[in-house]
């Protein structure tokens, strides 16, 4: 199995982008509802994502 | 006393178990697979790729799989949850854990990223296995 080595901004977008399309299927009645919520899911993920990293270096001084 | 305003829903009946079971039981081991029996074919490929994905990525990162373990409440908890999750997996986890892999939890932000992954994945199937029961039991489409 070869060795997979990801900075922690790639890991953080790759388990977003994974958990952002079983929330989108598993959530909503229709396909068009599943793909807004996958997509607004996966915005959320970043935006928090950006916004903890700016904490963490703000606070961090 | 204020009244209460909103009317509970009734209480729905368990539908039989052959209803549901092969179909959640299949989902367990394939991810996705309950969904596929069902004939939601788009909604149990996405599935499949999604946590079989998630999975494999937790491996190549080299995460550690969770054994029970007792000691404090925190260490209980944290382990035999992760044990859980790891389980959910089905066969991901089968095959990984009969296949040799055992890898020791290491310090490193790679690693412990893998862990979260495989025990996500997990969690996340448990999820897929939730909608499936529903579809099944006719809940929802």
């Amino acid at each position: 199995m070869p060795k997979m080595n990801l900075s922690h901004f790639e890991a953080a977008v790759l388990f977003s982008l994974f958990t952002s399309v079983v929330l989108g299927v598993v959530t909503k009645q229709n396909d068009r509802d599943r793909l807004h919520y996958g997509i607004y899911v996966f915005i959320c993920f970043v935006v928090a994502l950006f916004g903890l990293g700016w904490l963490m270096y703000l606070g961090h001084g | 006393m204020a009244k209460e305003t909103k009317e509970k829903e009734p209480k729905q009946p368990m539908p039989p178990i052959g209803a549901w079971g092969p179909a959640v039981a299949l989902g367990w081991l394939i991810p996705g697979a309950g969904h596929l029996l069902l004939k939601k074919t788009g909604r149990g490929v996405l599935l499949l790729l999604a946590v079989t994905g998630m999975f494999l990525c937790g491996l190549m990162m080299r995460g550690a799989m969770f054994h029970p373990q007792s000691g404090d409440l925190l260490t209980t908890l944290i382990n035999t949850g992760g044990f859980v999750g790891d389980i959910c997996s089905g066969l991901l986890y089968l095959l990984s854990v009969w296949l040799g892999y055992n890898q020791p939890d290491m310090a490193g932000a790679v690693h412990d990223y893998g862990t979260k992954f495989l025990v996500t994945a997990g969690l996340l199937n448990l999820l897929a296995l939730v909608d499936v029961f529903e579809i099944a039991a006719g809940r929802k489409d």
